[in-house]
């Protein structure tokens, strides 16, 4: 009743404020995004930066110097010890997790499409869902024994992260395979099959061929998490700043440094600015890894 | 004949390095709830920890696991949501959109701890938060953020054309047409992919270490007021949170059970983490039904 007497609101006005209100809130938003995004760049660049350009130290000693030694006299500053762990422990974990998840996604996709997927599926999301300090608590309490029972020493080192690794990446590597592989034309299985091709001849020849740059996709989105992972890895290779020569020796990666040594460094101290050189290195090579899917995304739409 | 061979001996390596991948994650699951469960007790959910005698429990670090997650989904729901629903329903395709894909693409690649120490950085030292639940909260909102988008996004762009058609039809502004027609019909994806992430926030250890920092001070449970710097409620405190406890205990345990801890910890991380997962599909079906009124 009191409706009919109010006066109404011309309905354009309404709109007018309306689509506004939605418009600004949603950029809002996304304004935000980019922000968030160039400030972590800038603030991790500048303080990265800062050790070259204040400290003098020059890139090719903390790139390339074998000694990382910030609080002896004089103090050396060569990170390439951890910058070889992270890529070898990155490496072997994808060479690791690669044949598996790929074998599962063929599973999944081409051998049982309807019950390997029941079974494989859940399985692959349970994995993927346990978080990675959990994953750190594993090794320390079964690949790291298992390693030292069977090959001696302290078990600690470069295969014990890879292996926790590894098993960590396979999820992902799983997953996008097994997308993938569903996404492929049915002709192109189906013609092979009518040419009188088994099963492995048509994966082989036609399935992965014409599915790899999206498979390998898989694989550096994989070692971009293998890359970038701190905690897991930390725990269980040992943490030794040398450049490792042999797997079972203890070793350390970029993030495992940052971890143990960032809560003990003064801010603006040499050796701080250090550990934020790494982490515009691990910054850095999220772009590399960011482009390279580009790359392989771009291989995989012609 | 030969090529039936080769297809019969590659067909049943694949099987086996398949089965060999459930075998390892029920052998994971298997390990941690054997090694766990026996060790979960209420004592231990609710008690506080012990650093040098035996005995203790997770009950601050369980809270603040919760409360952390609950701040996070305060500052990452109406973010994401409002990011997907631009990009879903504003963003015209083209070079700011395809800007905007890599940043969400480039943002969701960096690896936590590089997250971790941009919050050290800008929220603990630059803005005076200190080691607290709020930087804590915020650095897992960056964390968050990409991924809610993308979900977010997904789910929209799922919505049939012809729901937004009659919107229009019926002379409805853009966002009247999404705020009461399209979120209604995405919001179980929405639920479902926010659940999902606030799994992946309870485990995350890497990002918190330096930004809701490595220690909880004494907290008094019957204190709730929030300002009060004993109550649990308290923003402003540091917090250490369950997934960080564990990475503590593993790494600089002294206590003489500090193994039992790490593996009683584990188990309740994990049967939360699992729960959450689960809980995402059931409470997804519960809402589409409602909202659709279909069986």
């Amino acid at each position: 009743m009191n409706n009919k007497l109010k006066p109404r609101r011309p309905l354009k006005e309404k709109h007018y404020w309306e689509e506004w209100t939605g418009r600004i809130y949603t950029s809002i938003c996304v304004v935000f995004l980019i922000v968030v995004m160039f400030s972590i760049v800038y603030f991790v660049a500048s303080k990265g930066l800062s050790t070259f350009f204040q400290n003098g130290i020059s890139i090719s000693e903390f790139l390339g110097g074998k000694t990382w030694n910030p609080t002896g006299e004089p103090a050396f500053y060569g990170a390439l010890p951890f910058i070889t762990g992270s890529f070898i422990t990155t490496l072997l974990a994808a060479l690791i997790a690669s044949p598996l998840g790929l074998c599962a996604a063929l599973f999944m996709t081409e051998i049982v499409p309807g019950k390997g997927k029941k079974i494989l599926q859940p399985a692959i999301e349970l994995l993927s869902g346990i978080p990675s300090v959990v994953y750190g608590f594993i090794g320390l309490s079964v690949i790291v024994p298992l390693l030292r029972s069977i090959f001696g020493g302290t078990g600690v080192g470069i295969a014990a992260g890879c292996l926790v690794l590894a098993v960590m990446i396979l999820p992902t590597v799983t997953s996008i395979m097994a997308d993938a592989l569903s996404a492929l034309p049915k002709g192109l299985r189906e013609s092979s099959y009518a040419l009188g091709a088994t099963r492995w001849q048509t994966i082989y020849r036609v399935i992965i061929p014409t599915t790899l740059p999206a498979l390998l996709t898989g694989v550096v989105l994989g070692m971009a998490r293998a890359f970038g992972e701190a905690l897991a890895v930390q725990m269980v290779i040992g943490n030794a700043p040398h450049v490792p020569t042999s797997l079972l020796e203890s070793a350390s990666t970029l993030t495992s440094v940052i971890t143990l040594s960032m809560g003990n460094t003064t801010m603006g101290s040499v050796h701080n600015n250090a550990l934020w050189s790494m982490a515009l290195v691990l910054l850095v090579m999220t772009f590399v890894f960011v482009i390279l899917v580009r790359l392989l995304e771009r291989r995989n739409r012609v | 004949m030969k090529a039936k061979t080769v297809d019969k001996i590659a067909t049943s390596v694949i099987v086996v390095l398949a089965l060999f991948i459930v075998i390892i994650l029920l052998g994971l699951l298997g390990f941690i709830m054997y090694r766990g469960i026996g060790h979960i007790s209420w004592n231990f959910l609710t008690s506080a920890p012990q650093l040098l005698k035996g005995g203790g429990g997770i009950g601050p670090q369980l809270f603040n696991s919760v409360f952390l997650l609950i701040l996070t989904l305060i500052v990452t729901i109406p973010l994401g949501w409002g990011g997907g629903i631009y990009m879903a329903e504003y963003a015209k395709p083209g070079k700011i959109t395809s800007f905007i894909r890599l940043v969400v693409e480039v943002l969701s690649s960096f690896p936590s701890i590089v997250i971790g120490l941009f919050g050290l950085l800008l929220l603990v030292n630059q803005f005076g938060l200190g080691f607290s639940l709020i930087s804590g909260a915020l650095a897992l909102a960056i964390f968050n953020l990409p991924l809610m988008v993308r979900t977010t996004e997904q789910a929209f762009r799922a919505v049939p054309k012809e729901q937004k058609e009659a919107g229009l039809a019926l002379g409805l502004s853009k966002w009247k047409i999404i705020t009461s027609i399209l979120l209604p019909v995405a919001l179980p994806s929405l639920i479902t992919g926010t659940i999902l992430a606030s799994g992946r926030i309870f485990g995350e250890a890497a990002a918190l270490m330096f930004t809701a920092g490595m220690s909880s001070p004494p907290l008094d449970f019957t204190d709730w007021n929030p300002t009060s710097p004993r109550s649990p409620l308290n923003p402003f405190r540091p917090a250490e949170t369950l997934a960080v406890h564990i990475w503590k205990v593993n790494s600089e345990g002294i206590g003489p059970d500090s193994k039992e801890v790490a593996a009683g910890a584990s188990a309740v991380l994990v049967i939360l983490v699992l729960a959450f997962n689960l809980s995402a599909r059931w409470i997804g079906r519960v809402v589409f039904r409602r909202m659709t009124a279909s069986k």
